[in-house]
Formats: structure tokens, sequence, C-alpha cells
């Protein structure tokens, strides 16, 4: 059963080298679909394009239907899989901070690095300043090293939250996804008269 | 503009987006976890400055557990993965002519000044991958498809923040007044 045993079945080499595969792909798709061009990044927060939106919950719809049905027909065991430790307001402040530095900087720590690959400027002046941002947090987090550990929930999901069950807050993602690309587009029309250019 | 990237459009979003599903899933089916990128920059700039000042790294706790004495930063599944991630989008950039020296700004900013901001924006999010202990990729879309409670309150955040300064630097981006 999924998980694999990546290291196992191919090497260390050829546990890299999936490493690097799943990479191209990612880029490749982020690059297709305009996630190289901070204009159409910012334009989500000006409702005058939604690809971020469509993309990012899209992909989240489509990975977690296919996670769920793996793991429902015993294909993969999802007490394996790696979900993301909750640390709630360390996660909150620094979401916001990211925000902030997404719509002043335009791209996203893995678009500036497309963005960079396709000899973008600001995709580059933006990845050194994200460098920078990294050092200078290292250097920095000894002054609260308690926050930063602070409100800490462990492997904490969403079902455990509301108390409900994995497939009926599947369903509520889906029509969240759902609301929300309506939703968007609704004020889209509203301010534009239009929707997404191509 | 008449230059090649109009020639070329980008994916349909929904299309772009579903591909992103698959992947996601396949890197969970394969490896266990989601996808990455901050993660990543982190372990490399990390072991930039290992080279440049290794007793300071191994003095700093934080530091010290992703270089400290003899552990290497950079063999970690995320720095390979990034590397994919710019092979990736060099190669779809060079299918459709894409791949040129230039600088994405708004109609009413020079390049400079958008440098200046792409910088700082930078520096942002760098400091508040760190905070959140990952990014776009790594929290909001890797989290958010295992229902991570944490992943999710981080992309409510991220929106916030973003839609909260928009109108106030609408200068940036927007044409017009």
């Amino acid at each position: 059963m999924a998980p694999l045993d990546l290291t196992g079945m191919f090497g260390v080499t050829g546990s890299y080298l999936v490493y690097i595969g799943i990479g191209f792909c990612f880029g490749f798709i982020l690059e297709s679909s305009g996630f190289g061009d901070s204009r159409r990044l910012a334009a989500q927060f000006y409702f005058s394009e939604l690809r971020v939106l469509k993309v990012m919950f899209t992909a989240i719809v489509v990975a977690m239907l296919l996670v769920f049905w793996a793991s429902a027909l015993g294909l993969l065991d999802y007490d394996e899989l790696m979900v993301k430790h909750t640390w709630l307001w360390p996660g909150i402040v620094g979401g916001l901070i990211m925000g902030v530095g997404f719509i002043l900087g335009g791209y996203c720590p893995g678009t500036s690095l497309v963005s960079t690959a396709t000899l973008k400027i600001d995709g580059m002046f933006f990845l050194f300043g994200h460098i920078v941002g990294v050092l200078a947090f290292g250097e920095t987090v000894g002054y609260f090293y308690e926050f930063w550990n602070s409100s800490y929930l462990g492997r904490f999901t969403l079902p455990e939250l509301f108390g409900l069950e994995t497939g009926v807050v599947v369903l509520l993602v889906v029509c969240l996804a759902l609301a929300m690309f309506l939703g968007f587009g609704w004020i889209q029309r509203l301010v534009y008269g239009r929707g997404d250019p191509q | 503009m008449n230059d090649l990237s109009e020639k070329f459009k980008y994916w349909n979003p929904y299309v772009g987006g579903a591909l992103l599903g698959v992947v996601l899933f396949l890197s969970f089916f394969i490896t266990s976890h989601g996808l990455g990128a901050s993660g990543g920059v982190n372990r490399v700039a990390v072991a930039v400055q290992d080279m440049v000042v290794p007793e300071h790294v191994d003095k700093s706790p934080y530091l010290a557990k992703l270089a400290g004495g003899d552990i290497d930063p950079l063999r970690h599944w995320l720095v390979l993965e990034i590397v994919g991630v710019m092979l990736g989008g060099f190669f779809s950039g060079l299918l459709r002519g894409r791949v040129r020296l230039q600088t994405y700004h708004g109609p009413q900013i020079t390049p400079r000044t958008r440098w200046a901001f792409a910088f700082a924006g930078g520096i942002l999010m760098g400091y508040g991958a760190r905070l959140a202990r990952g990014c776009t990729s790594g929290q909001a879309l890797s989290g958010g498809a295992v229902l991570s409670v944490g992943s999710w309150a981080f992309m409510f955040a991220v929106f916030a923040g973003g839609y909260g300064l928009a109108w106030f630097v609408r200068r940036l981006w927007q044409p017009g007044t």
C-alpha cells in the first residue's frame, strides 16, 4: 500500500530523480498556467484575473478527491501521509506577512522560481529578497522562539476540528471551491463586466 | 503587446489546476508528502551561510538543526524539487517562446520601481514562509489537500493579507488613477 518506500525501490539516486521529476511537472504546470507573470498573479487581488484562485482550488480539490478515493479503496494509507502539523498563530501571522509580500512583490516562492527560470528580472529580485528574508529569519527567530513554537496542535485535520466524517468535509471543501469560483466570478463581472482575459 | 508571449496562450486555469492536482496526488502517493518550494530555497540559503560562517550556524539552535556539524542542508528532497521546478518552468517557457530577459510591471510604474518592490516583497515572503513553516505550495496547496487545519488557517491569512493591502497599493498593478 502507498505511500511507497522510494529509497527502498529506486535507491538514493533513483529517489533524487523522482523528486526532480515531480518538481519538473510542478514547474512546467505553473509556467504553462501563467504563474511566471507577476501581473497575472497580482491581478487576483483586484479581481481582474482569477487564475490564482482557479488553479489553486482546482488543484486542492482534485488532489483531495484522489487522496481520499485512494484511501477509501485501500490503495493509500492516509495515516502515513505527512499532513502538515499545526502551529496555529505562527501560521496565521506568517500567512498575513506573506499576503503583504505577495501583493507588494507579485510572486510567491514557487512562482518566483519559475519566473526566474524564464529570465524575468522582477522574479530574480523577488527570489533574491526571499533568500534575504529566510536568512533574516534564521538570525532573529531566537528572539521569539517561544511564539514560533506556540499553539501547537500536532497533526490536526478539519474532520477532527469539526467532528465530521472525512467524506462530509471533502464534500464541503468541493462546495466551498465551487462557491468561491462563482462568487469571485460574480464580483469580477460586476467590476469589469467580463470574465478572465485569455 | 505584439511579442511571442501573446502567440502562445496560457492554459485554461481549470485544466492547469486539475493537472497540478494530479501531480500533487502523485507526490503524496509516491513520496508520502506534498509539494514544496520555500523550504528548498531556505536550505540553499543556509547551505551558503554554512560555507561562509560555519561556527555561527553551529551556535544558533535553529540553523544548527538544518546545517550544524556534518549535516548537509542540500541533501533533502526539497532541494531536488526546486531544481526540478526551475527546469520545468524553463522548458515550458522555452517551448512557448517566453524565456526572455524582461521585467513584468504594472502600467504606472517603471521597471526600477518594480524591482524595489519585488525585492521588498520577497524579503517579507521569505520571512513569513519560515515563520509559517511553509509557503503557498507546502502549506496552502499540500496541507490544504489533506485537510490540515493549520494549512487552511494559513491560506485564509495569506488571502486576507493580500486583499487587505491591495487597494492601497493599486498603483503598483492597476492602470488609471
